[in-house]
């Protein structure tokens, strides 16, 4: 039971981060249908900066300014490099961001070196929330969650209940009567391919001293989050927040568990020899099975359910 | 269909003979060294390269995962190897790379039919989540994959046939140019069959393939099976030529690379990635020994390519080539020189802060002097920050007021390009 609860409280907060990224990178496949391969570049840009910015400034500053700096960014992007690979079409866009993440990559290391840097998480949410059991859960989780699921409220609202939320929606499926109502669409793109690029700078600033902040955070997690956009549907953000969290439950899960197998089959009495030609797989414990968990939710997603989740279109 | 290949003109033939040709003399005419590895490795990421730009080139479809079926065909070949010098199977080292084939060709028949349910962006993803299952995998297998070290083999086994042991890098090299030479009349015979011809109709409008009556998703898959077939002898013949092979030959990073390479040679044209694998390996190999910075520089480059010339390197070649034939060069050189000091002078601007900044962060205080084509210069004066800053704004500038001139210049040529071809074919 405590095992379960923890390892719930865990695997959400993990979810909740991959959906903070995966909600970037929907938005801005579902408006431009560009996918950005270098979304998770800009986390790991969120968290240099905030790593920068909280050494000199705190923390609470990092958390505003970060983002915004990795959304600007984002949108000097869009306007000088992605505008003017859009007349050529989707995958030439897709080339130029990895192109991209390539570049980020060694700017990166170029700048702060290969090693990790110090980014501490700042004293008043360092320490334990609350002791269940015997097990603590720290209060850094609590608060990535509450910073989730602010950012997902805002997002909501801003999409629903505003002027230009309304404007970005239109844009999305009828991008030229909205451009003959007189409005700048173009414009509108760079301010999402903006916001989306701040988000995931938000999710690097809070992810960034929740785990470690180095040149190897951008690959770790940008596979993942194009698990999550394909499990959810393609540019579904409803579908993103299902997969997100699936996926950070199954991979926690996963990673506290240290059965095989080969131990399944004991229990039910059925004994498995070190000389089994297939010995390899059934010593295999579902620990370690778990960093190709989402790629095989993936696959089966695939064949079942091509669409995703919750996807509306065949592509 | 045949008829139709040997029906092609003679040029065609002299193409394939002259290439044949330089094969066989490349070897004699880059002599020192270690020209011969850096040949050989070419020859594999040509074969790579090609069947790489059957999927990108010719059918639409952006692979992340392509090293997949290279380095699985790789792994069964280092595997056929070690029980061909164990006396288990009886295979000569020359037909290995059939045997890294038919690897990749099995697991292209098996993720193919996962990853061609979709096509555009959505393949891309799912291609990447593919090659990071295989790599994960390959971790979690270490009785197949070797674990961190890989498997390692000797290609010198069996008896050897007519005096050839493969011990030798020139017997490797020639091996490898015999592959590849078939490989490429191979895939080159592929794009003028019905399928090579559907691949690319599905490629440019879907919607109406399917209309014909075609199976979009069947055609894709098929051709993905093909390229993942040549894919696997290109990793059979790295196997061979390297004697090892590790984890990192499923990587995603491997997949890159050819994606890299193959684009900035050209993936509008059969030949582009086989620019692309000489650029490659220049790059890798020859940069990397002048500068650390060769990956930022590649990074660029590729971004450049992307927003400027989609065509790749076999592109501008080609529209440059058109320009000389119709005789425009004399018409956009006086705008051409001076975008091309322009540029010049912008990019040794930046080169120079790049080395510059590099040597500050990786050598530390102990060592101030960054080494630029012979020119030390100290990292921590200011002069050479303003030199630096001063050629990048000069050039600058001097690309912003002539580039409107020459892309002005540039397409009244091309028009009158067009109109001259258009009078030649009335």
């Amino acid at each position: 039971m405590e095992f379960t609860l923890i390892t719930l409280l865990n695997g959400v907060s993990y979810g909740l981060l991959l959906f903070m990224l995966s909600s970037g990178l929907t938005l801005i496949f579902s408006m431009m249908g560009v996918l950005n391969f270098a979304h998770a570049s800009f986390y790991m840009l969120g968290a240099y900066f905030a790593a920068m910015l909280s050494s000199h400034l705190g923390f609470w500053p990092a958390l505003v300014l970060a983002p915004i700096a990795v959304g600007i960014l984002g949108a000097l992007v869009e306007r000088f490099g992605l505008r003017r690979v859009h007349q050529y079409g989707h995958i030439p866009e897709l080339l130029f961001t990895f192109g991209l993440s390539y570049v980020i990559l060694e700017i990166v290391q170029l700048i702060w070196g290969r090693a990790s840097i110090p980014y501490a998480i700042p004293a008043e949410l360092d320490g334990p929330l609350f002791t269940l059991y015997t097990t603590t859960f720290p209060k850094y989780r609590a608060f990535m969650m509450l910073v989730a699921m602010v950012m997902l409220i805002a997002i909501y609202l801003l999409l629903t209940k505003t002027r230009i939320g309304l404007i970005i929606q239109a844009a999305l499926t009828h991008p030229d009567a909205v451009e003959a109502l007189g409005h700048n669409v173009p414009r509108v793109f760079m301010l999402v391919f903006g916001g989306g690029c701040a988000l995931a700078g938000l999710a690097g600033v809070v992810g960034g001293n929740a785990f470690v902040t180095e040149p190897g955070m951008a690959a770790t997690l940008g596979s993942i989050i194009f698990v999550v956009v394909v499990v959810g549907g393609m540019g579904s953000l409803g579908g993103a927040f299902i997969a997100s969290l699936l996926i950070g439950i199954l991979q926690t899960f996963a990673v506290a568990l240290d059965y095989s197998l080969g131990s399944v089959l004991k229990f039910i009495g059925v004994g498995v020899q070190m000389t089994s030609p297939w010995y390899s797989l059934f010593s295999l414990t579902i620990s370690q099975v778990a960093p190709v968990m989402p790629y095989l939710l993936l696959v089966l997603i695939l064949i079942f359910r091509p669409r995703g989740l919750l996807g509306t279109r065949e592509g | 269909m045949k008829r139709h290949i040997l029906s092609h003109s003679v040029g065609t033939l002299l193409v394939w003979f002259g290439f044949a040709v330089l094969l066989i003399v490349a070897p004699k005419v880059f002599n020192q060294g270690a020209s011969l590895s850096l040949l050989s490795q070419m020859g594999t990421l040509m074969i790579f390269g090609l069947s790489f730009n059957m999927l990108l080139g010719q059918g639409g479809m952006l692979s992340f995962g392509h090293a997949v079926y290279s380095g699985l065909g790789a792994f069964f070949a280092v595997h056929a190897m070690n029980l061909a010098a164990a006396g288990v199977l009886t295979i000569p080292v020359s037909l290995i790379p059939l045997v890294g084939g038919l690897a990749g060709m099995l697991f292209g028949i098996l993720f193919g039919y996962v990853t061609t349910k979709k096509s555009g962006t959505t393949f891309s993803m799912i291609t990447l989540g593919m090659v990071e299952l295989v790599f994960a995998c390959s971790l979690m297998f270490p009785k197949f994959f070797g674990g961190e070290g890989g498997i390692s083999t000797n290609r010198v086994m069996g008896n050897p046939f007519l005096g050839i042991t493969f011990g030798p890098q020139i017997e490797v090299y020639y091996l490898i140019a015999f592959w590849l030479f078939v490989s490429t009349v191979a895939m080159f015979a592929f794009t003028h069959t019905p399928l090579g011809r559907m691949i690319n109709a599905v490629r440019d409008n879907p919607e109406r393939a399917e209309f014909i009556g075609y199976d979009t998703q069947w055609v894709r898959y098929l051709t993905l099976i093909i390229s993942a077939f040549f894919a696997g002898i290109a990793g059979g013949l790295s196997a061979i030529n390297f004697e090892i092979v590790t984890a990192e030959n499923v990587s995603a990073l491997r997949s890159g690379a050819v994606l890299l390479f193959s684009f900035i040679g050209g993936i509008g044209y059969f030949y582009g990635p086989m620019i692309g694998a000489v650029a490659g390996v220049f790059l890798t190999v020859m940069l990397s020994d002048f500068t650390k910075a060769w990956q930022l520089y590649l990074g660029i480059f590729f971004i450049f390519i992307v927003m400027f010339a989609p065509g790749g390197i076999a592109g501008i070649w080609a529209s440059y080539y058109r320009m000389f034939k119709f005789r425009k060069m004399r018409q956009i050189w006086p705008a051409f020189w001076k975008i091309c000091c322009a540029g010049l002078l912008t990019v040794s601007g930046a080169i120079m802060a790049i080395e510059m900044l590099y040597q500050r962060s990786l050598g530390g205080d102990q060592e101030p002097i960054a080494k630029i084509a012979g020119v030390s210069l100290n990292v921590f004066e200011s002069m050479p920050w303003c030199i630096a800053a001063l050629l990048c704004l000069i050039g600058g500038v001097g690309f912003f007021f002539t580039q409107r001139r020459f892309i002005a210049v540039w397409n009244s040529a091309m028009a009158e390009i067009e109109v001259a071809i258009l009078k030649g074919d009335a």
